[in-house]
């Protein structure tokens, strides 16, 4: 028989990260910088902490907004390090992942034909979780001139009668940028005036460097009412496995993702969740070791790109660099397959996170230093390689 | 200049070239740092972290307690910087508690730190008392791990 697939789903196309993995998985002895997930295993006081909640049988359910505790820890620690006051037990859900979370949300707000704005490049799963949730994805391309953070004027450009979200992510996967705060503030300011409710998600938050602090749109006047901000414990405690994410959001709105939580996925592993609180109350000197370690490997290829040729601004956030390749006379797909078969090091083509990704690739710098500078060797070598004249490898 | 000593503390091999990169320095500056560093005693060398269970198996090392009688002038002080010239004393702290002077000793067979132990240490006027805790296995030394495999798996490409 033939399975029935619904058209929705058939006209989404896959993850193009999704195909370039399957090439990957057919070679050996490849260094990947193709990796959106940190390489360190989670602190070990986290994984003890979990390994303790098991002990103790902590195996069942949990509510389905998530342990009481877990929010509460969850609501201090935003007030903490963004700045912003939630009521633990009514305006915070904890989700499996952000991604569930951003999907909830979409789906609780949107009805067939909202349109939602979000800028691009960016990760993978905007456009297909809105367009699964009945809206209309529209993308805002960002501009490397601007390091990729959005411009208000951009927005408004952008925002018809129909425009009911934004989306924004920074500091950003796929280009590691991160928004000055007088451009945040601008953002605000349209959001307040064509009233959109900004969806937020603030993952990578801790990642900001070069002493810099992370700030969250929600902390802005007239913002919080307005704001679903999307937070989790995956990247800055190295925890993509345990899927724990966080929504902080008005009551009304959280209510109603509640009811698609619980009846889709009931609650996010309590596990998982037990592991949170640990990381939430006590994870803060771990998450800075690491911090400090991405940085020192971002500043490591940032300048070993642009000694290449390969222009890159330094991004103050995250764990990615997202270089121009345009130099090589290559596109994007063709550079990293080209260097994926030549010289086995995997990059992602940055078209994967949208059109406006062309001319760029993503290299995560969320691998061991000495893999890092295999790769910058080995890209050093394949530059070189190429008909004279296309690549500026000094 | 803390970026720089703990790069060096994790790793002191790490080429000099790699950490001007890491640190956004020249190597010259970081050449002048790490010169600076020495020259101001900040760092008082460098040194290889060994796997005992791989190479001079036969060494013993020793964890010993000492209490002392502290010296009307001069406190622990002289008492352990003599007890610390010992070449078999490889570390030596003065410790809050129970005991006064932590040492650990290595030598060549369990007879050296006895040895050791009856010959120099206890011989030693201000030494009242000593307890020799001999070590069994290693499992991390200054940060290092001799036999836990940490390495996570992880998927090639992931978003």
């Amino acid at each position: 028989m033939s399975i029935p697939i619904a058209n929705a789903v058939r006209d989404i196309p896959r993850s193009g990260i999704r195909d370039f993995f399957e090439v990957v998985q057919t070679m050996g002895d490849v260094i990947s910088l193709g990796i959106g997930e940190p390489d360190f295993a989670t602190p070990w006081h986290i994984r003890e902490a979990a390994i303790y909640s098991l002990e103790k049988g902590r195996t069942g359910y949990s509510s389905n907004l998530g342990l009481p505790r877990l929010r509460r820890a969850a609501a201090d620690y935003v007030h903490q390090h963004f700045g912003v006051r939630y009521e633990a037990l009514s305006e915070v859900l904890v989700s499996v992942g952000v991604s569930e979370a951003i999907d909830i949300a979409l789906r609780a707000m949107l009805n067939p034909g909202d349109e939602v704005l979000y800028h691009e490049p960016c990760y993978v799963s905007y456009a297909p979780s809105i367009v699964l949730a009945g809206g209309v994805a529209r993308a805002i391309p960002t501009r490397a001139e601007d390091h990729f953070a959005l411009q208000a004027a951009d927005l408004e450009k952008a925002i018809t009668p129909r425009t009911k979200v934004l989306m924004l992510n920074y500091p950003n996967n796929p280009t590691g940028a991160t928004m000055p705060p007088e451009e945040l503030e601008k953002i605000a300011a349209v959001c307040v005036k064509h009233d959109l409710v900004v969806m937020t998600d603030e993952i990578y938050s801790e990642l900001t460097y070069d002493g810099g602090t992370h700030h969250c749109i929600a902390a802005l006047p007239g913002m919080k009412e307005r704001t679903v901000l999307l937070h989790g414990v995956s990247k800055a405690f190295a925890m993509t496995g345990w899927r724990i994410g966080f929504v902080c959001a008005p009551q009304e709105l959280i209510e109603a993702m509640m009811k698609i939580h619980q009846y889709a996925i009931l609650c996010a592993p309590v596990m998982g969740q037990e592991a949170a609180i640990e990381a939430l109350e006590r994870g803060q000197l771990s998450m800075q070791n690491m911090r400090r370690e991405y940085e020192l490997r971002r500043n490591y290829i940032v300048r070993s790109l642009n000694d290449l040729g390969l222009e890159c601004f330094k991004p103050r956030g995250a764990f990615y660099v997202f270089p121009k390749i345009t130099s090589t006379g290559l596109s994007s797909r063709e550079f990293s397959l080209r260097l994926l078969r030549e010289k086995k090091v995997a990059v992602v083509p940055g078209t994967a996170f949208g059109p406006s990704g062309e001319g760029h690739v993503r290299c995560s710098y969320a691998t061991a230093l000495d893999q890092i500078k295999i790769a910058m060797e080995r890209i050093a070598e394949f530059c070189e390689e190429l008909p004279a004249g296309k690549a500026a490898a000094a | 200049m803390e970026a720089l000593i703990d790069l060096l503390q994790k790793n002191a091999l790490t080429p000099r070239e790699d950490i001007a990169r890491m640190l956004d320095m020249t190597v010259e500056q970081v050449d002048a740092a790490i010169a600076r560093l020495e020259h101001e005693g900040i760092i008082l060398g460098y040194q290889a972290i060994i796997n005992r269970e791989k190479w001079d198996t036969d060494v013993v090392t020793a964890v010993i307690e000492v209490k002392i009688t502290p010296e009307r002038d001069g406190g622990f002080d002289r008492i352990a910087a003599r007890i610390a010239k010992f070449e078999e004393v490889q570390t030596c702290y003065l410790m809050s508690g129970g005991y006064d002077l932590l040492i650990v000793v290595e030598a060549k067979s369990l007879r050296g730190v006895a040895a050791f132990v009856a010959e120099k240490l206890s011989t030693i006027e201000a030494v009242q008392a000593t307890a020799t805790h001999f070590r069994l296995k290693t499992y991390k030394e200054n940060g290092a791990f001799h036999q836990i495999d940490l390495a996570p798996e992880r998927l090639a490409v992931s978003p």
